[in-house]
């Protein structure tokens, strides 16, 4: 997985609440066997016209948000569907940070999975992020992971929290299946007592 | 110290290590695969040249992308042809039982772990789908997981968690009757929001609950993700017990006995302490329906299309307006007087005997409407078996209903069943969203009764008018 220390880059507001997976890539775009590729496709129906042509209305599709690395976003972004397409292909798109006042539980784990720091702030703040980022291209976010802050283009440092472990898995670039691998002995001494305490647990085959 | 509850106690029983953060590794007893969110997974195991664990607590199951006409006929769809296959050979490739397009046991992978038996209290079971919460209902926890995780838990057979708090929904009284699990499930979701179970594992718990069917208790926790929540749960009883006995991978004989006394284990202490409680009162809830594109868009079929203006915070003003767009619809028209043009009586959440039973129970003797297309999906190959032994597949093709193979289908837009832009669908399924049943679609979600009864009379109504 890519590294995420520090990102200095525009933000895109996208102030509505309950943005779903679905309205993310829709499903129709969830037959790939790929993870790559889906930037081009991510907000479809938001995004483009019956005839494939953009819609000049959408943030996305505003030159000044074109290269955006952040999402300022509304309640429960990242809410319905489990599709990891929804990360991937945001990451594809050149997200690397999303920034609203809650989250979708799964949306959220499968962030930190693709190298994207999803930020819970009030709405207030958010608020304050989104204002800053409709000025479009000439105000950047600075958002450092060590540090825990976001410099507004005013200079204002705002604090937010994260989970010290997927913090150290986004710093360091991990995969967190090597680390669980390492404790192989603890995994085989935990199915030899369940299958001794348990053995009417079903299989599948 | 206080008692625990009934999650507090299947997590204690699944803990393999925890780190001073917080962090737990929790051991995963049953993993549900299906062709969509696992090429990526078997790809990663491929490259980084891993096995999987565990095999044997491993099943693939097609299900979404396949299409739910004849099943000997060729997957025409490039794309899902390519799925399909992909997961085909994956399985082969990593020694997975798989139940293909033209075995029996194919069908929604929720509705496939419960017909199998494979289901039973106190057991984690995770899948790369967000209605994975189905499980809940028979007391075992059961939560979606995105592709990394489905990786992670076939390398491992566990997953990396933080404990979530504990939220209980107490459903007091006696349910109406007709009134099912959907209509709590939207209930609940109409109360809390979207949003109001994030954070949580939700424990369903009172006399209506109790008085659900295990069909009716898998419709309510499948939506239990609709609101937010990691998983819903409901502790396994004697309807959990005689549902599971006699399945094909239940516990047999003395192994039964002891299944079943350590099962009955499985309940919230009298003495625990919930991090948050929601009551409501079962005689309240009448059948329900959703109006706009989130599933807490919830009004009773009494109701009226609401206004921006009542909405309980700007943000929530500024989407009602765009919801209200969207569908087509203008605020304080009746329910009862929007018309549909296509019936979807189906999906993980409404697609097993009883939901089936409950729409033929509507549908005999009536026609549906003319200007209506309405479509029956059963869950699974066997609930599809035991539906035509039981003269409902004819019941529905005489009223004019389509009878189709198991799958998602119309759900979630993924097969050939989708809407055309601007068609307006009573759908038993779970998620109203944006172009979730086909770009442009208009979703309106409601129980199996409530579907037929609208496919009769062409636009939404009471299923009681019709009785």
């Amino acid at each position: 997985m890519e590294k995420f220390t520090t990102l200095t880059g525009v933000a895109a507001p996208l102030p509505l609440v309950n943005v779903d997976t679905d309205m993310i890539v829709p499903g129709p775009f969830l037959k790939t066997i790929e993870r790559t590729g889906l930037g081009k496709i991510i907000f479809y129906n938001m995004r483009f016209n019956e005839d494939g042509s953009e819609k000049p209305d959408f943030v996305l599709n505003q030159d000044a948000y074109r290269n955006a690395q952040l999402l300022i976003t509304g309640d429960n972004f990242g809410c319905g569907s489990s599709r990891e397409h929804a990360p991937w292909g945001l990451a594809d798109f050149g997200i690397r940070c999303i920034i609203g006042p809650a989250f979708a539980d799964i949306f959220f784990n499968n962030c930190f999975k693709n190298s994207i720091l999803p930020i819970v702030l009030p709405q207030e703040t958010v608020d304050q992020l989104a204002g800053d980022a409709e000025q479009g291209a000439n105000a950047t976010l600075t958002v450092d992971l060590e540090a825990q802050t976001i410099t507004r283009p005013n200079g204002d440092v705002i604090n937010f929290d994260v989970d010290e472990f997927r913090k150290y898995c986004l710093l360091n670039g991990l995969d967190d299946i090597g680390l669980t691998l390492q404790k192989d002995e603890k995994i085989a001494a935990y199915e030899k007592t369940r299958a001794a305490e348990r053995s009417w647990l079903p299989t599948t085959s | 110290m206080a008692g625990k509850t009934l999650y507090d106690k299947i997590w204690d029983a699944h803990v393999v290590d925890e780190t001073s953060d917080g962090s737990t590794l929790i051991f995963i007893d049953l993993h549900l695969t299906h062709e969509v969110t696992s090429p990526q997974a078997f790809e990663g195991l491929r490259v980084a040249g891993r096995k999987v664990r565990r095999p044997d607590l491993t099943l693939a199951v097609a299900d979404h992308s396949i299409p739910t006409t004849d099943r000997h006929a060729p997957v025409e769809d490039e794309q899902a042809a390519l799925q399909l296959d992909t997961l085909a050979k994956n399985v082969e490739e990593f020694g997975i039982e798989y139940y293909d397009g033209l075995d029996i046991r194919q069908g929604i992978v929720h509705v496939v772990g419960p017909d199998q038996g494979l289901t039973q209290p106190g057991m984690t079971i995770v899948c790369g789908d967000s209605h994975t919460a189905t499980h809940g209902a028979f007391g075992a926890l059961a939560h979606g997981i995105g592709t990394s995780e489905v990786e992670h838990v076939l390398a491992t057979q566990t997953l990396i968690q933080k404990k979530s708090k504990n939220m209980k929904v107490d459903v007091s009284g006696a349910l109406g009757p007709g009134i099912t699990g959907k209509d709590v499930a939207l209930a609940v979701i109409g109360k809390i929001g979207t949003a109001g179970g994030t954070g949580y594992v939700i424990e369903y718990t009172g006399d209506a609950i109790r008085s659900l069917s295990m069909e009716g208790r898998m419709s309510l926790c499948n939506m239990t993700i609709e609101a937010g929540a990691r998983a819903g749960l409901i502790a396994p009883d004697q309807t959990t017990f005689d549902y599971i006995q006699g399945k094909p991978q239940a516990p047999k004989g003395a192994a039964w006995e002891a299944a079943v006394a350590q099962w009955k284990m499985y309940e919230t202490d009298e003495d625990a302490v919930f991090d948050k409680v929601v009551e409501l009162d079962a005689a309240e809830i009448t059948p329900l329906l959703t109006w706009g594109t989130s599933p807490e868009d919830v009004v009773s079929i009494d109701g009226e299309v609401p206004f921006p203006k009542d909405a309980r915070d700007e943000h929530k003003a500024a989407a009602i307006e765009r919801s209200l767009d969207y569908m087509g619809l203008e605020s304080g028209t009746k329910m009862k007087d929007i018309k549909i043009d296509v019936a979807f009586i189906g999906s993980c959440t409404n697609s097993r005997i009883e939901d089936l039973r409950a729409a033929a129970y509507i549908a005999k003797g009536r026609q549906v409407a003319d200007h209506v297309t309405a479509l029956v999906v059963p869950g699974s190959g066997l609930v599809k078996e035991q539906a035509e032994a039981e003269g409902l597949d004819k019941i529905f093709t005489d009223a004019g209903f389509e009878w189709r193979e198991a799958g998602c289908s119309m759900c979630l837009a993924m097969n050939p069943d989708k809407l055309l832009p601007g068609q307006r669908c009573a759908s038993t399924s779970n998620r109203n969203f944006e172009g979730r049943q086909g770009k442009g679609g208009r979703t309106h979600l409601m129980s199996p009764s409530m579907a037929a009864a609208a496919a009769i009379a062409g636009h939404f109504i009471d299923f009681r008018d019709l009785q």
